[in-house]
């Protein structure tokens, strides 16, 4: 791109044929190089900045750790592997996260593409206020989003526990849901439904046929990023526990009584499977 | 299509369920935090609602130091995230061709191991037997005895970190939308790389700015997780006093009051910012 | 194409029964009459077009046709059947959209197979059909592909056979060649017309392209500001506009104001300027005397008014004669064409072929212009944007027949 415009460029400028034109042009065309080179160089800082932590992860789950604290390398080590239910806790802890995830995906992915289908295909009066309702929890801090929850619970007395974790997940998924089915809606052609129609399809067969097939992909992203954030959150699971241990609960615990390797064995596993998912999606929809 | 009567409820029963949820598990409780927030009382006797805003007075003045804490670290971060992130964007947007989603992939993959276990890796990072601290400890930076962990520049480190991508994907998402001919046009009108960044590409990126800095300011704002593992108390953060005074001081309406007034402020500031910038549409 | 009459005969006999009559059809848009009482039989077989600038109704009516659009009021009868509020879906009509729609989650087989399916056509007989019409579109063996591995024009017969696989009673095309290239749309344009007249369905297409329009269609509806403006075969159209849009949106034309001072005969003068020009009497409007005197640029004759007669003495005897100053000449490769002042405030443009050029006609040179009357028409001026008086009696609907021109009753 820069190199194209640079010969345009200089191409309408009055063409400047003297030697002092010319240094000042190769001046510049170095200052350019370097300034090209300059933005490539700290998006590869940054990208190395987003990585270091997780190179730091993957080496500790191989660690040969002695005592409580796995902050000090002292050798490689397959133990943790090999024993990753070894801390007690740990494993139950993420089986009970992937089940609050899932349970959390499925009904806020529900509601949420109810809500997207309602905002997107139908005009009706209250609009406005339901789009800001949408985006309230979206601009609410966690902390504040998890007391809130907690003060209602205190003040009706629920137990708090599985689910009370499950309803605060599935509300701070529901937005995120509707935002995203939502922008897939409003990039469909509204002619693919209305030729539909003129095929003699109905509209439950225009629905079934062509809406639903158009918009998968904009709800399996939706699903996605409800479980990401919901097996990942801590915040507001943290104020609604009680004695429940999701597996960040179990993490934040660890931190203060000593982490075992075991959570970098599964912080591993999960950033594996997730990349590795990610990757075979996109080979699948690219052959496609 | 004319509009029949069950067509006229369709969109009511559509937003039934979801919106039913959003007000019962959202509207209702911040109602009932804005309640307790007003109670007197105790543990042991109970708290009644007695509209005591001296709850808000008493909260401000006990912990002004962590709410301009708080707003100031979620402030440089965000800052900081933006100056490290919009280049990245720009490259993937302009730069990357057919490496697009790779790079995009890797913005997004280290997000993907926990928010407490990356946390907890900077701790390692940064530790003071680390190479990070032994580097900038012979490079001269640091001072013998000087440590990174438990300082606020670990803080706001760790909080630039975790909040990086929600900077990085808004940006890049409106910079991609921008027709490089733009950019050619503004060079063909003999503006230079610069000036036609600075006209051309920043105004019209600035939707993605204000989408990334809400982003990430919000959450940074309300964190406490970075400062319980990176820093010490003395860096602690509201996020920090309305976890304890809930979860273990057990003072609920002034864990009420404090978690009401971080919302009101961070709406104050949005809809502020918002106005400024111009730009409405966020969802 | 080399499947003409192959697989086609399948589709019936157009029955008197198919016409379609739209009957004071309305639409608005909020404060925007988008459709302003339109009033229209098509005879069944016929291949209509609707022609006009962009926001002159025609898409909305023929979205209105096909049920993906409500009239305001107003009915659309298809024969016997009061179709106004039939779902798109309980319409015989099918419609190639713009930019053609085709599902793009599908491939090109069960793209063309949607409507069938829908209809309950199952097994041999779905497949017979499919491969059928893939064959008329000449797309055999395309039906496992994907809709973005084939090219515009391919994507553009898919659609088409997506339409007339189900055998529609009438085709709708929304400017269906509008996103190709210059020289696939005059092929397809051919194409189109051939397979109209094969299938023998009654075909209502969109177009703003004027050249489109009289390519195809043997019955032309000139649309503006949602009326019908004039309707008729491209050649009336084109030698007898009746509007002063219809003539400038058709070709261009040279239109003078004059007015009708005598008879003589079957032909009419009309005084143009200081001079008289004749009109066929049947080509002068009734009413006022104030009229547009109009004449194409390629029927008038150029030449050097200093020099000799160039010999075709016949053109001048009895014929329309103007003097002017050459403006402008600019060559176009087929033609030169002239720009002409007249003595008093008007231009007259002149196409002529590159048979033998005057090397004197350059600019500032004195001319002369000759015509025949015969090319020559008038019209009442400003009667393209004359606002509709609502409470008038509703026009008597304009019939289009095929192969023959209609008569324009419009205004009558």
């Amino acid at each position: 791109m820069a190199a194209s415009t640079t010969a345009r460029r200089t191409g309408a400028a009055p063409a400047a044929t003297t030697a002092p034109g010319d240094a000042g042009r190769s001046l510049r065309r170095l200052w350019r190089a370097v300034t090209h080179n300059l933005v490539l160089f700290w998006s590869a800082l940054t990208l190395l900045y987003l990585f270091l932590p997780v190179f730091v992860v993957v080496a500790f789950s191989f660690n040969d750790n002695r005592g409580r604290f796995n902050f000090t390398w002292q050798g490689f080590s397959l133990k943790s592997w090999l024993d990753p239910c070894g801390a007690p806790g740990i494993c139950p802890a993420m089986v009970r996260s992937v089940q609050i995830a899932a349970l959390a995906t499925i009904a806020a992915t529900a509601l949420g593409t109810l809500i997207a289908f309602a905002l997107v295909r139908h005009r009706f009066t209250g609009r406005t206020p339901t789009n800001f309702l949408i985006f309230l929890p979206m601009a609410t801090p966690e902390v504040v989003m998890g007391s809130s929850l907690l003060a209602l619970f205190l003040n009706l007395g629920v137990q708090r526990g599985f689910g009370t974790i499950l309803i605060g997940h599935i509300l701070f998924n529901v937005s995120f849901v509707v935002v995203t089915v939502k922008a897939r809606l409003q990039s469909m052609d509204a002619r693919l439904e209305e030729a539909a129609m003129d095929l003699y399809a109905n509209e439950w067969a225009t629905f079934r046929r062509v809406t639903l097939p158009l918009v998968t992909p904009g709800i399996i992203a939706a699903a996605l990023l409800a479980f990401a954030l919901s097996f990942d959150d801590f915040i507001i699971t943290n104020f609604n526990s009680g004695n429940t241990i999701t597996f960040p609960m179990f993490v934040w615990g660890a931190a203060q009584r000593g982490i075992p390797p075991q959570v970098n064995v599964m912080g591993t596993a999960v950033f594996v499977i997730a990349v590795a998912g990610m990757v075979i999606a996109r080979l699948v929809r690219g052959r496609r | 299509m004319s509009g029949t009567g069950a067509r006229r409820w369709l969109p009511y029963l559509l937003l039934l369920p979801g919106g039913l949820w959003l007000f019962v598990f959202f509207v209702v409780p911040m109602l009932t935090l804005a309640s307790t927030s007003l109670q007197e009382g105790s543990l042991q006797s109970g708290y009644v609602l007695t509209w005591r805003i001296a709850n808000y007075t008493e909260a401000v003045t006990a912990f002004r130091e962590q709410f301009l804490r708080s707003f100031g670290y979620a402030g440089i971060a965000t800052l900081l995230a933006l100056v490290i992130g919009y280049p990245l964007a720009y490259v993937i947007a302009f730069r990357a061709g057919r490496w697009r989603n790779v790079l995009l992939l890797l913005v997004i993959a280290p997000f993907f191991t926990s928010f407490l276990i990356r946390t907890l890796a900077w701790k390692i990072i940064l530790s003071d037997t680390g190479w990070v601290v032994g580097a900038l400890k012979t490079v001269g930076v640091l001072p013998d005895n000087g440590r990174l962990l438990a300082t606020s520049a670990a803080v706001v480190a760790g909080i630039t970190y975790n909040f990086l991508p929600f900077m990085i994907l808004p940006l890049y998402a409106s910079l991609e939308r921008i027709d490089p001919r733009y950019v050619e046009a503004a060079q063909d009108l003999y503006a230079n790389a610069f000036t036609a960044f600075w006209r051309v590409t920043w105004p019209l990126s600035l939707p993605g700015v204000v989408a990334g800095t809400l982003l990430t300011f919000i959450p940074a704002a309300g964190d406490f997780v970075n400062v319980r593992f990176l820093g010490t108390p003395s860096q602690s953060m509201i996020g920090t006093v309305i976890d304890s005074r809930f979860l273990v001081v057990l003072d609920y309406p002034t864990a009420a009051a404090l978690s009401f007034l971080l919302m009101l402020a961070i709406l104050v500031l949005v809809v502020a910012y918002v106005r400024r910038a111009g730009t409405e549409e966020l969802v | 194409m080399n499947v003409a009459g192959d697989g086609i005969r399948v589709i019936d006999e157009p029955s008197p029964g198919d016409r379609l009559h739209l009957v004071d059809l309305t639409k608005r848009f909020g404060d925007v009459v988008a459709v302003d009482h339109l009033d229209l039989v098509v005879e069944p077989g016929s291949f209509v077009a609707f022609l006009g600038p962009s926001g002159c109704g025609k898409t909305t009516t023929l979205r209105m046709i096909g049920g993906l659009e409500q009239p305001t009021s107003g009915r659309v009868w298809l024969g016997d059947t009061d179709i106004t509020d039939l779902k798109p879906y309980r319409r015989p009509v099918n419609t190639v959209f713009q930019n053609y729609a085709l599902f793009p989650h599908l491939d090109i087989d069960a793209n063309v197979a949607f409507g069938l399916r829908r209809t309950g056509v199952k097994g041999a007989e779905l497949r017979r059909r499919v491969d059928e019409m893939l064959e008329l579109v000449q797309l055999p063996g395309y039906g496992r592909r994907r809709v973005p591995e084939l090219s515009g024009g391919q994507q553009q017969r898919v659609a088409l056979a997506r339409a007339l696989v189900n055998h529609p009673k009438m085709l709708l095309l929304d400017e269906p060649l509008g996103a190709l290239d210059l020289k696939l749309r005059r092929q397809m344009q051919i194409e189109l017309k051939r397979i109209q007249t094969d299938v023998r369905i009654t075909f209502v297409h969109v177009t703003h392209d004027q050249e489109e329009a009289m390519t195809m269609a043997d019955t032309i509806a000139v649309m503006n500001s949602g009326r019908i403006e004039q309707l008729g075969g491209p050649v009336e159209l084109y030698e007898r506009p009746a509007t002063e849009f219809v003539a400038n949106f058709l070709g261009q034309s040279n239109l003078l104001k004059g007015t009708v001072t005598g008879t003589d005969g079957d032909r009419r003068t009309v005084s143009v300027g200081d001079r008289r020009i004749v009109v066929p009497a049947d080509r002068v409007p009734a009413g006022g005397d104030g009229v547009l005197v109009g004449v194409r640029p390629e029927k008038i004759t150029i030449e050097h008014a200093g020099g000799p007669d160039r010999g075709d003495g016949g053109a001048v005897a009895g014929g329309n004669v103007l003097e002017g100053t050459l403006v402008d000449v600019s060559f176009t490769g087929v033609s030169t064409q002239y720009l002409v002042a007249l003595p008093w405030n008007a231009e007259v443009m002149v196409f002529a072929q590159n048979l033998q050029v005057d090397e004197r006609l350059q600019p500032g040179a004195p001319v002369r212009l000759l015509w025949a009357p015969e090319h020559t028409f008038a019209l009442c001026p400003g009667t393209a944007a004359a606002p509709r008086d609502d409470a008038a009696a509703p026009d008597p609907p304009v019939a289009v027949t095929p192969g023959r021109i209609a008569d324009v009753v419009r205004d009558g």
